[in-house]
């Protein structure tokens, strides 16, 4: 299948591993992977801190990029969250009807990582390795926008090597939140003080989560604190084989 | 684009729907206050875990959440026929109907009603409208000393206090904390009065009977009225509701515009959905029903006082009008991880929490309680939990649009925030300008050691205050792309 890949103007700067791996896995699959390179950032930003007239013009150019491909994968499910749920909304709220039909059609054809590797792919085991102990948080837009369900864990229970641990209170916030990190520093520190315990309370040595954003938060707090705890997306696990490439 | 303009909305200068300070300053004195972080964590885990139970029963429980909403669409879009379908059945079984454009015109209205009366003391349940509209002030500049009978009201009256939870007012107050505060402030209390709870709920309770048998006015709120009939409703757990609703000879209540439900049909779904919801609970203890007056039972003068006080201003608003579905039961307080650290004080408004954040400022203008809608992390975890299925996250985000818009025509010159918005839009809408950002932000570097960065300059300071950043990389996604493929948008396969 040929698969255009919306990297995420997150992991585009500051995460490029998350990218690379997410073509890696893919092309390992079997597939092919297309990146417009027109593409940039699906606005979410804008929108959830109340810029929506900003937001337009990148709603437009995503569904500009977008709308030819059979099948676009987000490696977040925040970016997938705001294609799927608030471009049409927004194209609306300026009178853009055509453009709110577009981006729903191009919405129903976006997956978030997991959703595409389970539900449109198929495959639940990705032939990956990774020696190491892990924890995973399911991040509140995949589990509450998307529903991705337990997708992600169905996908790392099959990683070989893998000690997969739970995590206690996993579906509380990290506190990240966008500009609510530094609008409202305090309590989103407050909230990532919890679920570094939590994350911290498993022993692992990595945790997880489908996206970048929340694993930035969630490492930048573990980092600073010299832990001793990583995060890595899931998709660089899910690439990870016996192969050191 | 829509504008709303003409709608009053409520006043400055009275009632609780306003905070002293924006969110985020009052919330960093309530994160340090390590009392109250841990009375909030124990309670709101304890009630969460009693309504995923009682909830996991119902095999229909989101037909009942759909349902619950379609009726508060239905009314809300029919509300001035209902309205007025309720006033002539309340007038009809005796009782008296006033409308109430504002705080003031209802605390106006009601101390006249108390006033005329002769009484110098009244006794009140469901207080949480009268708190919104400052009744109990508007009270005392008249005499009358208002008695709160609900037992965590009373904590809080008592305690000179205010409510932090729309449910649980003193949720903020452990036992310890309440046997002080009743030692200190209840005439003639045991001075060996022990923590256990039924220590102090006896307490309480040699407390009220005195007030109740006393009392010649009692004030309430109400949780529903029903259109058809003329009857209103309250739920509640520990009976001084129903003392107060039946024991005075005159009962005055006060209720949002919104409370109206058009059949006793209606009302079934919410009895189902409100109790599970709010304290976790198949059924509550008592639900008191009354029609008018019922010569020789009960009170013999009802007067009910029908509030809008920035109603109709939210009403107007065609995605925020949803916040008017709510029923109160504060399952979204229980499910919000903002609110379980910050807790209900820092909201500055009788309606906490993600709900308060979306009401209050509709109700205040967005203006009035700006900081508010920001106040979460758009987690979604209210909208799963709430029993009328309002869609909080959307919400919120609409009145941020709100906000940004209102404050753009009211200033001459954009804020810093405006302009790296509208800066970021224009970078990002064009690859090119993109790419090039993405070169420049690579200077970043210099600000990282071992791929981290310790310190940024405002505003990111708030980020690496507790946060470590990553340092930009060597090469971005987009670079190391076109280093492997050259400019074609297609892998090699």
């Amino acid at each position: 299948m040929r698969i255009a890949l919306f990297v995420t103007c997150l992991a585009d700067g500051l995460f490029p591993g998350v990218g690379r791996a997410t073509v890696r896995l893919l092309e390992r699959l079997g597939h092919e992977v297309a990146f417009p390179q027109a593409q940039t950032c699906c606005g979410q930003m804008h929108t959830n801190t109340g810029y929506l007239r900003e937001a337009l013009p990148l709603v437009r150019r995503y569904v500009d990029v977008f709308e030819d491909c059979a099948v676009v994968v987000v490696p977040s499910g925040s970016c997938t969250g705001s294609v799927r749920h608030q471009h049409a909304m927004v194209a609306r709220r300026f009178g853009d009807e055509a453009l709110a039909r577009r981006a729903e059609a191009v919405a129903a054809r976006t997956f978030e990582l997991s959703e595409l590797l389970v539900d449109v792919l198929g495959v639940e085991d990705v032939g990956a390795y990774y020696p190491h102990r892990v924890t995973y948080h399911p991040t509140c837009h995949s589990l509450r926008l998307l529903r991705a369900g337990d997708r992600p864990l169905r996908l790392l229970r099959k990683v070989a090597g893998i000690d997969l641990v739970e995590l206690p209170d996993a579906e509380v916030c990290c506190g990240f939140g966008g500009t609510f990190a530094v609008k409202n520093g305090a309590v989103s520190t407050a909230m990532l003080a919890d679920k570094m315990r939590s994350v911290l309370a498993t022993g692992a040595e990595v945790c997880t989560a489908g996206d970048s954003s929340c694993l930035m938060h969630i490492g930048g707090g573990l980092s600073r604190l010299n832990a001793g705890t990583a995060t890595v997306h899931l998709a660089e696990i899910l690439a990870s084989t016996r192969d050191p490439r | 684009m829509t504008t709303f303009l003409g709608m009053p909305y409520a006043p400055r200068g009275v009632g609780h729907l306003r905070g002293d300070e924006p969110f985020p300053v009052a919330a960093r004195a309530a994160l340090a206050d390590t009392q109250l972080r841990r009375n909030l964590g124990k309670a709101t885990r304890t009630i969460r875990a009693k309504r995923a139970a009682v909830v996991a029963e119902l095999p229909d429980w989101e037909e009942l959440r759909a349902a619950g909403q379609a009726i508060k669409q239905h009314t809300l879009a029919h509300l001035d026929h209902y309205l007025e379908q309720l006033e002539s059945r309340v007038r009809e079984h005796g009782g008296t109907v006033h409308w109430a454009r504002d705080a003031n015109e209802a605390n106006r209205i009601m101390t006249g009603l108390v006033r005329a009366t002769g009484a110098d003391e009244v006794v009140k349940v469901k207080s949480i409208v009268t708190d919104e509209i400052g009744l109990n002030e508007a009270l005392a500049g008249a005499g009358i000393t208002a008695h709160e009978t609900d037992l965590a009201e009373l904590i809080v009256q008592l305690g000179h206090d205010r409510p932090s939870h729309i449910l649980v007012p003193a949720i903020h107050r452990n036992r310890a904390e309440i046997r002080e505060i009743f030692l200190r402030e209840m005439p003639g209390v045991d001075p060996g009065l022990t923590d256990t709870p039924a220590a102090l709920a006896e307490a309480a309770r040699r407390h009220l009977r005195r007030r109740f048998l006393s009392a010649r006015v009692g004030i309430s709120g109400a949780n529903f009225a029903i259109a058809e009939t003329g009857t209103l409703c309250v739920v509640e757990s520990e009976g001084n509701g129903r003392m107060c609703l039946t024991l005075p000879g005159t009962l005055i209540t006060v209720m949002g515009i919104e409370k109206v439900i058009p059949s006793w049909r209606d009302l079934e779904v919410f009895l189902q959905l409100l109790p599970r919801s709010s304290t976790g609970e198949r059924m509550n203890p008592y639900t008191s029903l009354w029609t008018g007056v019922t010569p020789g039972d009960g009170p013999q003068r009802f007067h009910l006082v029908l509030l809008d006080n920035g109603r109709t201003a939210a009403l107007a608003d065609p995605v925020g009008r949803q916040a008017l579905h709510c029923i109160r039961c504060s399952a979204c307080l229980n499910a919000c991880p903002v609110y379980e650290r910050a807790g209900g004080h820092a909201y500055g408004s009788v309606y906490p929490g993600p709900i308060g954040a979306v009401l209050s400022p509709q109700l205040t203008g967005v203006e009035d309680n700006a900081s508010l809608p920001y106040a979460s992390s758009l987690c979604g975890a209210c909208f799963d939990a709430c029993p009328v299925r309002i869609d909080i996250p959307s919400l919120l985000v609409h009145l941020r649009a709100r906000h940004v818009e209102e404050a753009a025509r009211g200033r001459r010159l954009p804020t810093a925030e405006a302009v790296a918005m509208a800066a970021a839009s224009w970078v990002m809408a064009s690859p090119r300008r993109y790419a090039a950002a993405q070169r420049t932000g690579r200077a970043g570097r210099a600000l990282g050691r071992g791929g981290r960065i310790r310190r940024l300059p405002p505003p990111l300071s708030a980020w690496t205050a507790a946060r470590d950043a990553p340092a930009p990389p060597a090469q971005t996604f987009r670079e190391w792309w076109q280093r492997e493929h050259g400019g074609a948008d297609g892998s090699a396969g």
